[in-house]
């Protein structure tokens, strides 16, 4: 069983220190990610290879959709969906 | 920081170097420390010795002797961390005639053999010889800034910090060796051992080498760079402090290794300004640790695409410094960069080191004799885009077949986006080649290696041949047992040091330029602790995913301005070929590109060199355009025209006479017949 707590914080921790920088303003879990422009079109490959690179996984180019990005919440089940596999 | 050189008999024969074939070697190089001049002689060997006077002006004068002068030594550079060695020698019963580091390095050798390299922390080339043994020791610091090269000639070993000292000698022979272009045309600079020169060689960095009597020789590496393995899965967790612990760290480690170079020295030591993160950093250190005046050097350009004046001088204004600026145009690049080649002693495929010879200049008219520069953190904290590109290319090759995985380049070359997009794939597609060797040592630098290796079209067929016939070493030979297990980030890094820093930045820019107007340069980057620190941290303190030294902007932070912080690093570059292309351009061109020059020296290729050169004149009515020139065409011009001027100085004509007429003010003849004088 993979933590998903433990992914959670690693995904927060990234998308706080790499987009949003001011650790006082803080994204809730099921906060858009892309609606609310605090990751754009290359921030989200930016994210994608830093995942790829934490989890070892390799993501195709269709599972590269807001679904599964769009949120810390959406990333987290992603990711524990592929993880699980 | 000194200049040194020497020729012993390493095959047991009694024949002593004459006192105007060693003045002749020291006066080649005397601009390398032009204070005071010593030499050693005795039946076998013979020392001599270039002092620009740093530390211990009264007393530290060389070639210096252990207590029964049986071991000799002249000695280039500094050990910063001679205080605390010198404590621990005397508790060990060793007593010190003067205040020098110098004679640190003796005792360090008797009471510690060849292990004291590990245990000195600084910047040298240092030649030991034992007149009982018959025994030569040559040594260069871990990342080689100092230069050291040996030429073993008919049972002799000469040396010397730069290689006209070996040149000096008329007995050794001057020819091109093909693989040291070979590798010039690959990495941008040969590789220690392999020089241009056949038959001369370059003592690799963090190494020492010993010549017995009768013949034997030993070489052996004292340090190389070495990482942390690479973690083994997400879920491992470092034991590593935490990023804010890190930082904190990170700075005590800079504030020290500034310190020592700002304290060590018994003349004032100024600072460069690039108006760039790193040397802004560095200085401010260096400000703080010392009262008093304190005086920054910068470059200006003309071209304003390389101009950093804006940030110089803001920093130059927080730091209250005494600061001096100099403007560089084109004309000046290409009025010095026959003299700069002189002092590079190889062909080089930029024109940056010009500017800096030319700073180097300034701060010696300033009566200056030692800088600290930012040089080395950016190979040490991941700043380069060589480190991102890499990130992108090994990200991008777990789908090749992807779309979007490319458009990432447009986070770190954001002038993509406005490209026309077949110009953009064509980009995307130079970036996929190589992909098959993904995870493979060298898939960082493939590419770079790639386009420099395109250059070897200009070389003669001739030369082609015996490189076909005699390949030069791969930089991914030797590589260290435990490379494959470090992660990416590091691997890159490594090769960046071996490849790049060691042999073109810290030489070629550094070193030379800066004692061609003895100037010695220090740089806290290279600090024996701060390199093993840099070396143990988590990847993603260096790069995080495509931050470029995450960690020092860290420990920038209320040191220096934040606009410099955050500002887009801009590479230190100068322009290229537009410098010598302009209606008025320097002489000395047409004839170096002649087909008469060409055909004579049999190095390069005639016609495609005439191609290329024809195709640069053609645009000279442009040269106020902006990238106007490929990258590819101005490393190929830049490339063949410091080939040429390489041949021809050193080969073609070399200077037939140097300053003979060397005042020696220590002077040691052993020899035979002769008594000792002090």
């Amino acid at each position: 069983m993979v933590d998903q707590q433990n992914i959670k914080n690693i995904v927060r921790d990234f998308v706080q220190k790499n987009f949003i920088f001011d650790t006082s303003t803080v994204v809730t879990d099921d906060e858009s990610l892309l609606g609310t422009g605090v990751i754009d079109s290359t921030g989200v490959l930016e994210l994608i290879g830093y995942l790829e690179d934490k989890f070892q996984l390799t993501f195709e180019d269709s599972e590269l959709v807001s679904e599964n990005f769009d949120s810390i919440l959406k990333i987290t089940a992603f990711l524990q969906k592929k993880l699980e596999k | 920081m000194c200049g040194i050189a020497g020729i012993v008999n390493i095959s047991d024969r009694r024949e002593s170097p004459t006192i105007e074939l060693l003045q002749s070697m020291i006066g080649a190089i005397r601009y390398r420390g032009p204070d005071e001049y010593g030499l050693y002689r005795d039946n076998y060997a013979g020392l001599v010795h270039a002092r620009l006077s740093i530390i211990d002006i009264q007393t530290g004068q060389q070639p210096m002797s252990n207590e029964d002068h049986t071991l000799w030594i002249v000695f280039n550079g500094e050990i910063f961390n001679f205080i605390e060695l010198k404590a621990e020698l005397q508790k060990l019963g060793h007593h010190f005639q003067t205040h020098s580091d110098t004679e640190i390095i003796l005792h360090a050798f008797e009471s510690w053999g060849v292990d004291c390299f590990s245990r000195f922390n600084g910047q040298w080339a240092l030649a030991l010889w034992n007149s009982q043994t018959h025994t030569l020791l040559l040594s260069r610091d871990r990342i080689g800034v100092r230069p050291l090269y040996i030429c073993e000639n008919n049972g002799k070993v000469i040396f010397g910090s730069e290689i006209k000292a070996i040149f000096a000698d008329p007995s050794v022979t001057r020819a091109i060796n093909p693989q040291g272009l070979d590798q010039t045309f690959t990495y941008w600079a040969s590789i220690a051992p392999v020089t241009v020169f056949k038959g001369i060689e370059e003592l690799p960095p963090a190494s020492f080498r010993l010549y017995g009597p009768n013949g034997q020789k030993k070489e052996k590496l004292y340090w190389s760079p070495s990482y942390s393995e690479a973690p083994r899965s997400w879920e491992h967790t470092s034991s590593f402090p935490t990023l804010v612990d890190a930082t904190k760290l990170l700075r005590e480690k800079l504030e020290q290794a500034t310190r020592l170079r700002m304290l060590r020295s018994d003349v004032p030591v100024g600072s460069y300004l690039s108006g760039g993160l790193d040397s802004s950093i560095i200085a401010q250190l260096g400000r703080q640790a010392k009262e008093g005046r304190f005086e920054t050097f910068s470059i200006r350009f003309d071209d304003p695409e390389f101009d950093e004046t804006k940030y110089q001088r803001m920093m130059a204004a927080t730091l209250d410094s005494s600061h001096r600026e100099i403007i560089v145009s084109r004309k000046d690049i290409a009025q010095v960069f026959p003299d700069v080649i002189r002092h590079t002693e190889r062909p080089i495929l930029r024109t940056a080191p010009a500017p800096l010879f030319l700073l180097s200049k300034a701060v010696r008219e300033a009566g200056i004799k030692a800088v600290l520069t930012g040089e080395g953190a950016d190979e040490m904290l991941a700043g380069y885009d060589i480190f991102r590109e890499a990130k992108i290319r090994q990200f991008w090759s777990h789908q090749p077949i992807s779309k979007v995985r490319p458009l990432l380049f447009d986070r770190i070359y954001p002038y993509l986006v406005r490209s026309p997009q077949r110009a953009r794939g064509m980009a995307f597609e130079f970036w996929k080649k190589g992909f098959e060797r993904a995870g493979s040592p060298g898939f960082s630098h493939g590419p770079r290696w790639q386009t420099t290796s395109s250059l070897k079209k200009f070389l003669s067929k001739d030369l082609l041949s015996s490189i076909e016939k005699n390949p030069s070493p791969s930089a991914l030979d030797n590589l260290p047992a435990a490379f494959n297990q470090w992660d990416s980030l590091a691997q890159a890094q490594y090769l960046e040091i071996t490849t790049l820093l060691s042999t073109y930045l810290i030489s070629s820019q550094g070193d030379r330029m800066l004692m061609a107007h003895s100037v010695e340069g220090r740089f806290p980057f290279l600090d024996a602790d701060v390199m093993e620190f840099c070396n143990r941290l988590p990847a993603e303190y260096k790069l995080a995913f495509l931050e470029e030294k995450r960690i020092l902007k860290k420990v920038a932070d209320g040191l220096i301005p934040e606009s410099i912080i955050h500002r887009k690093k801009q590479p230190y570059r100068a322009p290229d070929a537009v410098s010598f292309l302009s209606q008025d351009g320097p002489e000395y061109i047409q004839e170096l590109f002649s087909d008469r020059k060409l055909k004579t020296n049999g190095v390069l290729n005639p016609q495609a060199v005439r191609g290329l050169y024809d195709k640069c004149i053609s645009k000279r009515d442009r040269v106020h355009e902006s990238g106007l020139f490929s990258n590819t065409d101005n490393m190929a011009f830049i490339g063949i025209l410091s080939t040429q001027l390489v041949v021809q100085q050193f080969i073609e004509t070399p200077e037939s006479s140097h300053e003979t007429r060397i005042q020696f003010k220590t002077f040691i003849d052993c020899t035979q017949n002769s008594s000792p004088e002090h």
